[in-house]
């Protein structure tokens, strides 16, 4: 059975270019890019162009990229790393929306005795600028909001919230490791001080991820060792991670565009043939400023993981805010934020794709739902004959 | 991704007795759109009191949907009395064994059978009712009904607690009312093997002090608040007196000194020393929220 791919927001497949880069790095060219002799420190070049190439694709400085584990990682360098260069304020700003690797991070320094704000979203998940303004004070260390959700696909207004928080000399932080590739980001035209990115979101491999840091942003290091990344991040370079990082952001600003547009053609068909074909169901989220890869859909009175299960016979692949799904016993937190009713929180799908994607896949899956809601839909006792 | 049995996935693709029996002698209605799950069975006897037929209609995922099959198939042609002997566990059997954290769906199929049953005893009127005091406010599970899990399927911690009948699962308030029942009913055993309490010390320094203060107000308190909107922040600790202000929901309470008193001091002489008084910094917590 072939798989269908509708899962890019959880995890990409890596780019066969970026394969073909980063195979050398195994078992020929594997030294240390710190050793001092050729062997090693001609990966210390490789490593040097990988930097240049990210730091292309984000408009920066090459010294402005810290390469990382992960996106978590990220989010917590930059959140403790401000916190522990700034101890005199005891403030930390945030949305209710976060992906965890922030919003966990916020709730633990809630226990260490820090102050922290969680901004409420409005139905369609978009945030109240002038809320965040009232809460912007001489306190406040850093303010940390998403550039793109993971779950509803929701662009914030990160820019014009960047230029806010920095007019009050406060260090702001963004997780942008849905928007990376999909949206523009020119950070030298930018008020960001921090951004997260995470390589396995944009057809890189696993295990590496991006810590921007504006010049001039005081940052304590997270991870204590070594001088690897001038000091700022130790640990031994995942160094096939890196450079496939580097290769996957030049493929990405070459073809920025045009798959872009593919991608949200795709999106937007499979999201009108699934909306035309099944009844009770809606969008969640804004629709005006969101990702063009993501749709969130809920089906009303039924749930998710039967959905997806259904789905997964005939290999597609998407994932659910229901409870099921969640690793909890309550529907995803975005969607609560958002007010999404449970009738419809339980039933939610996401669905996001990729350049991968084709039309014939999107025709495929836009058949194959209507009966599967149908069928769940004869098994649930909120629907009356 | 869950790890289902077969018989679970064949029992979710192809479900047995979907629909409702009209005109049926006994009807069980559980769970609720909110809580992500729920069954409504319906059963028909024949002359000998025995069930004849059974159908049911479930929201939930793939193990709901399985063990509501499973159910159906199970009580049908089973005498009414032997069918009220139905366990969470002959359902979670059945099916050749569900998920640890999927367990609460074997309950609920339980649950929907003695629903029905008491509705066929009552005359096809009495709806089925919630009985005892509710402990898990976010999924409305009863002290009654965690007794009986904990019986049933031998449990010993809140974690399991939760996998079998969902409470505790949501803000998570009630965990520690849910751990003296497991202690209630497990005795000394289970006493043993929780280690959330933080280890009262012999002699405290001042920092020690303030930190197992810091700590006993973390685990012990502040989950509780949180569950009604509210919070705590430790503000100052002069000898034994602690200065703490109520934060959100608790700062407006009509009830905060009933919270102070009940919630927080007790925590604290249980915890920290017996000694321990509480005051609240009200202009102080004024001051730092501008």
């Amino acid at each position: 059975m072939k798989t269908i791919y509708f899962d890019n927001n959880a995890t990409t497949k890596v780019a066969d270019e970026v394969l073909e880069e980063i195979k050398p790095y195994f078992c020929d060219l594997y030294g240390n890019p710190s050793s001092m002799h050729t062997f090693g420190g001609q990966i210390g070049i490789k490593i040097r162009e990988a930097r240049e190439k990210t730091a292309a694709l984000l408009g920066c400085d090459p010294s402005e990229i810290i390469f990382t584990g992960c996106g978590t990682e990220s989010d917590n360098t930059a959140i403790k790393g401000t916190l522990a260069a700034h101890l005199n304020k005891r403030k930390v700003i945030t949305t209710r929306v976060e992906h965890p690797a922030v919003l966990s991070v916020c709730r633990d320094l809630e226990n260490q005795g820090y102050t922290v704000v969680e901004l409420a979203v409005d139905k369609k998940g978009r945030l109240n600028l002038s809320e965040l303004e009232s809460h912007l004070d001489d306190n406040t260390a850093i303010v940390t909001i998403m550039f793109a959700n993971n779950e509803t696909g929701v662009v914030f207004p990160v820019e014009k919230i960047a230029e806010m928080v920095k007019s009050k000399g406060i260090v702001f932080h963004t997780d942008a490791v849905q928007a990376v590739g999909k949206i523009p980001i020119n950070l030298s035209k930018s008020n960001i001080d921090l951004l997260s990115l995470s390589g396995h979101k944009l057809h890189a491999p696993k295990g590496v991820g991006i810590l921007y840091v504006r010049k001039g942003t005081r940052l304590a290091p997270f991870m204590l060792g070594g001088h690897q990344e001038g000091g700022r991040r130790a640990g031994t370079e995942n160094v096939p991670g890196i450079i496939g990082l580097g290769k996957t952001c030049e493929l990405a600003m070459q073809n920025f565009d045009q798959e872009n547009k593919k991608v949200k053609f795709l999106r937007d068909k499979l999201e009108k043939g699934i909306l035309a074909k099944c009844p009770d169901c809606m969008v969640n989220g804004d629709t005006e400023s969101r990702l063009p890869n993501t749709s969130n859909i809920s089906f009303e009175f039924i749930e998710g993981e039967s959905i997806l299960l259904m789905l997964d016979r005939f290999g597609i692949c998407a994932s659910s805010g229901s409870a099921c799904t969640s690793g909890s016993l309550e529907p995803s937190h975005v969607l609560r934020a958002m007010g999404v009713p449970f009738t419809a929180a339980h039933g939610s799908i996401r669905f996001s794709l990729s350049r991968y994607n084709t039309e014939e896949e999107v025709d495929f899956t836009v058949e194959k739902i209507p009966p599967i809601i149908a069928r769940l839909r004869e098994l649930s006792p909120f629907i009356k004959k | 991704m869950w790890e289902y049995t077969d018989k679970v996935r064949e029992h979710f693709f192809n479900p047995r007795n979907v629909g409702e029996i009209p005109d049926p002698d006994g009807v069980g209605e559980v769970g609720s759109l909110a809580c992500g799950d729920a069954l409504k069975l319906t059963f028909k006897l024949d002359e000998k009191g025995n069930i004849k037929d059974a159908k049911f209609k479930t929201f939930g995922c793939a193990s709901a949907i399985a063990s509501s099959s499973a159910l159906t198939e199970i009580i049908k042609g089973m005498p009414l009395e032997e069918a009220a002997k139905i366990t969470n566990k002959d359902i979670a059997d059945y099916l050749g064994g569900l998920p640890e954290q999927k367990m609460h769906c074997s309950v609920m199929g339980r649950e929907a059978l003695e629903a029905a049953i008491e509705n066929y005893k009552g005359g096809s009127k009495k709806k089925h009712e919630l009985e005892g005091k509710v402990v898990c406010t976010c999924f409305g599970v009863t002290e009654k009904e965690i007794e009986r899990v904990i019986h049933e399927n031998n449990l010993d911690t809140v974690e399991q607690v939760t996998n079998y009948c969902k409470a505790g699962g949501g803000c998570g308030g009630c965990k520690g009312e849910i751990e003296k029942i497991i202690e209630r009913i497990k005795g000394e055993r289970a006493k043993q093997k929780t280690v959330l309490a933080p280890v009262k010390g012999q002699k405290l320094t001042n920092i020690q002090k303030i930190q197992l203060i810091q700590q006993t107000i973390n685990e012990q308190i502040r989950p509780a608040l949180r569950a009604d909107g509210g919070n705590i922040d430790l503000i100052d600790v002069d000898g034994n007196k602690v200065i703490v202000a109520l934060r959100g929901m608790c700062a407006q309470c009509a009830l905060a000194n009933i919270t102070m008193k009940d919630l927080v001091e007790a925590k604290m002489r249980e915890f920290v020393s017996p000694e321990i008084y509480v005051e609240e910094a009200k202009d102080l917590a004024d001051d730092q929220r501008k």
